[in-house]
C-alpha cells in the first residue's frame, strides 16, 4: 500500500501535472476581478464562490491521467494478478491524488484570497472549507477517471459526469465563505465530501473491474 | 487432487458474445507445463486471463491454488523510469530482488536505461525477466516467444526448466513453437 502511493506521487511529480491545477487555480484567481471590475466588496462578496468553483475545475484537471494509463500498460493486471484488490489501489491513488493537490491547493489559495480582497475571516473560512471539501472533489475525480478509463475523448464526458456530482461540494463550500455562512455549511460540506471519499474506493474498484470485460 | 497448482473444472468464456471454449478440463500441477496453441482469436489470452484471476468464467470453475506471475503484451513498466528501478517497484511488491530476472535474461547492462528506449525484444525480456524474479510458483505467459531473438528464447527456455525443476508450473499461449520440454499441449480450435 505505501508502495502504491509512493508511485502515485512519484508519478503526480514526474508528469508536471501537480502544478498545473495550481497554475489555473491561480490563473482564475487573477482574471476574475478583472471581469467583475476592482470592487472590493463585491469581490469580497464573490470571490469565495469564484475560487471554489476554479478548485472544482482544477480538481478534474488529471481526470485523464489518473486511471487510464496505468489501464493501458496492464499495470493494473499485475497489481491484480499480485492479489492486491482494486479497491486498495482506489484507496491509493485516492490518497496519492488527494496529497498532490489539495495541500498545494490551500497554498494556492493564500494569494487568490489576496487577489479577491477577502477578509481574514473568510480567507480562514475557505481554507477550512478546501481543507473539508477537497478529498471529495480527490474522490469525484477518481470516480470519474476509472469509469471513463478505456473510452475515447473522455474529456467532455468526465465533466458531464463530474459537475452535477460536484454540485454538493460546491454549494455548500461557497457557502462557508458567505457572509453569514456558518457551522451549518460546514457540516454539511463535511459529510457530503467524507460520503464521496467513502464511496469512492468501492465505485472506482469495480469501474476498474468492469474495463476488462 | 492435491497438488495441482491450477485447475479448470468445465471452465467456458465468452467474450463479446461469442463462445471461445466451453468444458474445458486442464490441471497443471508442480513441475508440470502446459502449452495452448491454436489460431489468432481462439482463445489463448481469453484462458490466461482466466487462470490469472483477471477474467470470469462464463461456466464452470477455474481454481488456482499458489500466487501467479503474467507476463503479456503490456509491458506495465513506468516508460521514464530506468529499468532496473521499473522492475524494482514490482520485486518491491513480489518480496523479491529483481537482479535475479535481470540477469536471467541478459539484462543488467540495460539497467540505467529508461524503459521508453528498450527495443520490443528487449521489453519483452523485462517482462519476462519480472515473471522469473516474482517467486511466484505459477507463471502464465502469454505469447512470451514475440519479439525475442535466439539468444532471447534461450534464456526463457533455461528459466522455464530451472523454474519447473524448482517445483514451479508454467501455463504458456503461443502460435508459434516454444522450447518448452516435455509440454503437455492444448490446441484449441
Amino acid at each position: 500500500m505505501t508502495a502504491l502511493l509512493l508511485r502515485e506521487l512519484r508519478l503526480a511529480a514526474a508528469s508536471g501535472d501537480a502544478i498545473l491545477p495550481l497554475i489555473f487555480f491561480l490563473l482564475v484567481a487573477t482574471l476574475f476581478p478583472f471581469a467583475v471590475g476592482p470592487d472590493a466588496p463585491l469581490l469580497a462578496r464573490t470571490g469565495g464562490g469564484a475560487l471554489w468553483m476554479a478548485a472544482l475545475l482544477a480538481a478534474l484537471l488529471p481526470v485523464d491521467r489518473l486511471i487510464e494509463p496505468d489501464r493501458a500498460s496492464g499495470t493494473l493486471d499485475q497489481l491484480t494478478v499480485r492479489g492486491i484488490s482494486e479497491e486498495s489501489v482506489a484507496t491509493a491513488k485516492l490518497a496519492g491524488h488527494w496529497l498532490s493537490f489539495g495541500p498545494p491547493l490551500m497554498l494556492a489559495a493564500l494569494p487568490a484570497a489576496a487577489l479577491m480582497k477577502l477578509p481574514s475571516d473568510l480567507l480562514l473560512r475557505l481554507e477550512l472549507g478546501l481543507l473539508a471539501g477537497t478529498p471529495g472533489l480527490a474522490a469525484l475525480t477518481l470516480i470519474v477517471a476509472a469509469l471513463t478509463a478505456g473510452l475515447r475523448s473522455t474529456g467532455a464526458l468526465a465533466g458531464l459526469l463530474l459537475l452535477p456530482l460536484a454540485v454538493p461540494l460546491l454549494i455548500f463550500g461557497a457557502a462557508m465563505t458567505a457572509r453569514d455562512g456558518g457551522m451549518g455549511a460546514a457540516k454539511l460540506l463535511a459529510a457530503a465530501s467524507l460520503l464521496l471519499v467513502a464511496i469512492a474506493p468501492f465505485a472506482a474498484g469495480a469501474a476498474i473491474r468492469a474495463t476488462r470485460d | 487432487m492435491s497438488g495441482a497448482l491450477l485447475t479448470f473444472d468445465k471452465a467456458g468464456c465468452v467474450r463479446g458474445g461469442r463462445t471461445l471454449f466451453a468444458q474445458l478440463d486442464l490441471r497443471l500441477e508442480a513441475g508440470g507445463a502446459l502449452l495452448v496453441t491454436g489460431p489468432n482469436g481462439a482463445g489463448k489470452s481469453s484462458l490466461i486471463r482466466l487462470a490469472a484471476g483477471l477474467l470470469r468464467p462464463a461456466a464452470g470453475r477455474v481454481e488456482r491454488s499458489a500466487a501467479a506471475a503474467l507476463a503479456d503484451e503490456s509491458p506495465a513498466l513506468d516508460p521514464r523510469a530506468p529499468l532496473g528501478r521499473a522492475l524494482g517497484f514490482w520485486a518491491g511488491l513480489d518480496g523479491s530482488d529483481a537482479r535475479a530476472g535481470l540477469a536471467a535474461f541478459g539484462l543488467e547492462r540495460l539497467r540505467e536505461v529508461p524503459v521508453r528506449m528498450l527495443s520490443t525484444g528487449q521489453r519483452k525480456r523485462a517482462v519476462l525477466a519480472r515473471v522469473a524474479a516474482s517467486g511466484a510458483p505459477l507463471w502464465l505467459l502469454d505469447e512470451p516467444a514475440n519479439g525475442l531473438d535466439e539468444a532471447g528464447l534461450d534464456c526463457l527456455a533455461a528459466a522455464v526448466s530451472a523454474h519447473r525443476a524448482g517445483g514451479g508450473a508454467v501455463l504458456a499461449a503461443s502460435h508459434q513453437p516454444l522450447p518448452l520440454g516435455g509440454a503437455q499441449r492444448l490446441a484449441l480450435a
